[in-house]
């Protein structure tokens, strides 16, 4: 069970008031109409799924109903940070490899 | 390999059986197979199988990053039924059901396969609507399956509550009575067991970290224990983690993984003696041959490859089944754990060629994996064969993705996702 903190309600809540939305930050083609089956495909299906470090989208389902991006590690489930849409993850798989290479 | 059989085991029982030949070899891999198989669970060892038995290849490696049969094969209901809507799952999966069938005969290991039915319970008018549609479809296809008012669901099982007392009373099921479960290792086992015979190496402890790819064909794998190993074609079947495996090979794929739970009570007397399952309030149960009652929840909403999942999610399970079945409200769950499922978006698997030529995946099961194995097996064998989808894995192409021809089958899959 997660506890997490909304950005937009400033405070933590359970997990079942959100709900999981899937992978933040996929543009819209900004015209679809010129865009191949292909193009198309993969802006709607395929997803990087990766094990590791995650930027995904969620809703405050039943509480504020907003928007907002969380990273999180998939494999172990840690919540890095929250942040609002429009802004940018501070942490990201190329700084996670920096650290680690800092620290070692 | 040593037939096992009655006879057998009198013979063995002379030398307290301390002499049965091991299951399969742990063998030293070769530096180059006609066929790689990358994992080594229940769909990878089937596919060696029938690529050894139907199509007479057996220089083939199944290479394995735990031990065989350790994922998701070791971690699911082990429930098996062929009732899907439309034509080309309901195929695939009635393929597979043939072949469990016969599937203890054939591989000389008992399965445990048990065709005690499967009923899928509605509770809306419209959840109704679907299991007509579905079972007029199932039988258009030579599947079997009857549509149950509550009265004939309570002759089938008589301590359900089909009465109006629950929030969402049932309204009628319907019911494949050749569905039913089977022993889940005992698949794996077999599998190998029979693939070993064959001659297939089966490679455990060996883990793909990359593979060797030369101007868009791929040649090999690299391992982290045993460096490269070069292949004709390479099969990948490797469920949750397929997304992390192509990315080694350098596309991606329509999938995200999900954890995906289940738990098990104490053991009780024997009490339930067929498969319920429900969409509607979500959650599915079946009785083992041990006596424990195996209970199936819904995925985690969230992406995760750590096996586990929320608690919550087993919470609404739990209360699904104790309203179905007030008489289970006291027994005490024993274990609970997680697998990864990779969902695709059409809750249909992905059985198919990758931009990568010679490289081949066999995925995307999602929340049902299990049932297909023998007939997954069988078909992703000629693929890899043939090097080309046969017509019965041509409709699971990952391109369905961009052409759009996709197979909602999100009404059958059971599982809410």
């Amino acid at each position: 069970m997660f506890y997490i903190y909304c950005p937009h309600c400033e405070e933590h809540r359970e997990e079942e008031e959100f709900h999981a939305v899937g992978q933040a930050h996929i543009p819209r083609p900004l015209d679809p109409e010129s865009c191949s089956d292909k193009q198309w495909g993969e802006f709607l299906f395929f997803r990087d799924n990766p094990r590791g470090l995650h930027h995904e989208l969620w809703v405050h389902a039943i509480g504020c109903r907003k928007f907002f991006n969380i990273t999180r590690d998939t494999q172990t489930y840690e919540i890095k940070e929250v942040y609002k849409i429009g802004e940018k993850p501070t942490f990201t798989a190329d700084v996670a490899v920096n650290a680690v290479e800092s620290t070692t | 390999m040593q037939k096992y059989s009655g006879f057998g085991l009198l013979k063995h029982a002379l030398s307290h059986h301390e002499n049965w030949q091991r299951v399969w070899r742990n063998p030293v891999p070769k530096k180059k197979y006609d066929v790689v198989i990358v994992g080594g669970g229940g769909h990878g060892l089937a596919t060696a199988y029938y690529l050894a038995k139907v199509h007479g290849i057996t220089n083939i490696a199944v290479l394995e990053k735990g031990y065989l049969g350790g994922g998701n094969t070791a971690r699911n209901t082990t429930i098996v039924r062929s009732n899907y809507l439309w034509d080309e799952s309901a195929k695939i999966y009635e393929h597979s059901m043939k072949l469990w069938e016969g599937l203890s005969q054939d591989l000389n290991y008992n399965v445990m396969f048990s065709q005690r039915g499967v009923l899928n319970l509605g509770h809306t008018l419209q959840d109704m609507r679907d299991i007509q549609r579905r079972v007029n479809a199932n039988r258009l296809n030579g599947i079997d399956g009857e549509i149950l008012d509550p009265q004939q669901i309570k002759e089938i099982v008589p301590m359900m509550d089909c009465s109006d007392r629950p929030r969402y009373p049932i309204m009628g099921a319907s019911w494949q009575p050749r569905g039913g479960v089977a022993r889940h290792d005992a698949v794996a086992w077999g599998f190998a067991r029979a693939a070993d015979a064959l001659g297939v190496d089966l490679i455990q402890q060996c883990e793909v970290v990359d593979f060797i790819i030369e101007e868009g064909t791929a040649t090999g794998v690299m391992t982290k224990s045993h460096g490269v190993i070069e292949a004709g074609r390479i099969g990948c079947v490797t469920a949750g983690n397929s997304s992390v495996m192509a990315k080694m090979a350098g596309f991606k794929l329509p999938i995200e993984s999900h954890p995906l739970q289940a738990l098990v009570s104490e053991p009780i007397k024997p009490i339930l003696d067929t498969v319920v399952m429900s969409n509607h309030v979500h959650g599915y149960i079946s009785q083992s041959d041990k006596g424990d009652l195996v209970i199936g929840a819904g995925i985690d909403g969230y992406n995760g490859y750590g096996q586990r999942g929320s608690y919550h999610t087993i919470e609404h399970t739990v209360q699904a089944i104790v309203e179905l079945f007030p008489v289970f409200s006291r027994v005490r769950m024993n274990r609970q754990w997680g697998g990864i499922v990779d969902t695709t978006p059409d809750a249909c698997p992905i059985i198919s060629a990758t931009p990568v030529d010679n490289l081949f995946f066999n995925c995307g099961w999602g929340t049902g994996g299990f049932k297909a194995t023998p007939g997954s097996g069988h078909v992703f064998a000629q693929t890899l064969a043939w090097g080309k989808a046969s017509d019965m894995a041509k409709p699971f192409s990952m391109f369905r993705f961009h052409d759009g021809a996709l197979i909602d089958e999100h009404g059958a899959a059971g599982v809410a996702h």
